[in-house]
């Protein structure tokens, strides 16, 4: 049977999810929790979505999104445009020549490469802001972001799993 | 015959391979070329990012909204049960309160009259525009806060923002409907202080810890532990009296400073024109406390208005 119009208007839709959650990950770490201390440790969320889609289904996150969704965090956030943008591209990009590891894992494996590629990601941001600003850049708060957005991470991909399941068997 | 396909096929392969190593190649050298330009053209990728925080400054005040109604719910509830000691406290500190009114009609009456005396010309008056926070963009690396009023109220570059008449920070760029404040704790924030009782000159900077320091403050300076910080008014950006914090700590060279800003219960913030065209977004540090026409506002936020349909 040939695909109608409106299910391949479906299609695209759906295949269009992962970078939209993935930026609305962004929008949601921005904003105001009024927690005590939370401002100041706000998790990496879209660092989440990124890994998640680049591991699962890098056909619907490539590299040109993750790109825009590091723009968006540098905007929003307030750190020197272009940072996270490249500390994002890198990421996927490591995902990307380890696809044959990370294959066929399991949620636990999946969750200590993350360990590792946040604490990579989070200590690359901070070395490209200080070198921006050309001072060590004090950040109290990194390790407590780092241990929030490993904390995240089952939460989060969890939802992703269900999402995917429901929405991106076909696409 | 079955020879040329399969080599046409490699030859595809490798040229998809390259293709896909130069995306990322090609993103990496845009994201630093971002960077330098932000450098060398500050306004220019100030204007980008302000374009984009503009164009989700609406999705993130919906986003916004139902957190707020938690945390108010939840205070409220936090509120009911500590109504009785709350009531005591309140109290206290009203028959406080009722003797420092006395002092303080008694001061204002012998202010105004030694004001005539002295043909005093008052500072201008402000015009303010209460705004809600609409992001706490946050993150170890930068202290800064988008609030939902922008151009369209009359907020504009280099206005000090306020809550419960402490200062927050400044509006460090502004779009049409949003804006973004620059923290007292960001790493580039400056701002020039009065200290304590003897108003001795100072720069607040801060360094993206909760504890901003003193610069630039005269060697012969006496500080101590809970003198009162409060804006000194020079490089004509902020008034003079804005109150900004205290000192926590003195020591090895290094003075802190506990700011009255509370970062995560800002809601409401008050943006706040008293009409001084200052330096406004120049170089920090280099010259703290420079001469009027060390940037020329104007230019920048007529640039950043130009860019309007």
């Amino acid at each position: 049977m040939r695909p109608t119009f409106w299910s391949k208007v479906d299609t695209a839709a759906r295949k269009l999810t992962p970078f939209g959650l993935t930026m609305l990950l962004v929008l949601i770490g921005a904003v105001p929790l009024h927690l005590p201390g939370i401002a100041s440790v706000t998790p990496l969320l879209p660092l989440i979505g990124i890994y998640y889609w680049a591991i699962y289904r890098p056909d619907l996150m490539p590299v040109s999104a993750v790109f825009v969704i590091g723009i968006l965090y540098d905007a929003l956030s307030g750190t020197p445009m272009g940072v996270s943008a490249a500390v994002f591209v890198i990421v996927h990009g490591i995902i990307d020549s380890q696809r044959r590891f990370f294959a066929g894992k399991s949620f636990m494996i999946i969750w200590l490469g993350f360990f590792l590629v946040s604490a990579g990601a989070l200590l690359a941001i901070w070395i490209l802001v200080s070198a921006y600003y050309g001072t060590f850049v004090k950040s109290e708060a990194l390790i407590f972001q780092y241990v929030i957005t490993l904390g995240c991470f089952p939460l989060l991909s969890w939802a992703l799993l269900r999402w995917q399941r429901a929405f991106l068997r076909q696409a | 015959m079955s020879e040329r396909p399969r080599s046409e096929l490699r030859a595809a392969g490798t040229l998809r391979a390259y293709a896909h190593r130069f995306a990322y190649i090609g993103l990496i050298v845009a994201a630093g070329a971002l960077m330098m330009l932000g450098k060398a053209d500050a306004v220019l990728v100030e204007k980008l990012r302000l374009r984009i925080i503009d164009a989700t400054a609406p999705i993130l005040d919906v986003l916004s909204r139902p957190v707020d109604v938690v945390t108010h719910t939840v205070e409220q509830a936090h509120d009911w049960m500590a109504i009785h000691d709350e009531n005591e406290r309140l109290r206290e500190d009203r028959a406080r309160l009722m003797q420092w009114q006395t002092v303080a009609r008694r001061l204002e009456a012998e202010n105004a009259a030694l004001k005539q005396l002295l043909h005093f010309v008052p500072e201008p008056e402000g015009r303010f525009v209460t705004a809600r926070v609409v992001a706490d963009s946050g993150g170890a690396f930068a202290h800064s806060l988008l609030l939902s009023a922008g151009l369209r109220d009359g907020v504009d570059k280099g206005h000090p923002v306020v809550s419960d008449e402490a200062l927050v920070g400044r509006i460090a760029g502004v779009a049409r409907h949003s804006a973004r404040v620059l923290l007292i704790t960001d790493l580039n924030s400056r701002i020039p202080v009065f200290v304590g009782p003897t108003r001795t000159r100072a720069i607040l900077a801060g360094d993206n810890t909760s504890r901003p320091k003193l610069v630039y403050l005269a060697p012969e300076a006496v500080v101590s532990p809970g003198d009162l910080i409060a804006t000194s008014g020079h490089a004509g950006v902020f008034p003079s009296g804005i109150p900004v914090g205290i000192v926590n700590s003195v020591g090895d060279g290094e003075i802190r400073v506990k700011p009255y800003l509370e970062r995560e219960r800002l809601e409401y913030l008050r943006v706040i024109d008293y009409g001084l065209t200052g330096i406004l977004g120049g170089p920090p540090a280099a010259a703290p406390v420079a001469v009027p026409n060390a940037a020329d506002p104007k230019e920048v936020a007529g640039s950043q208005e130009g860019t309007e349909p």
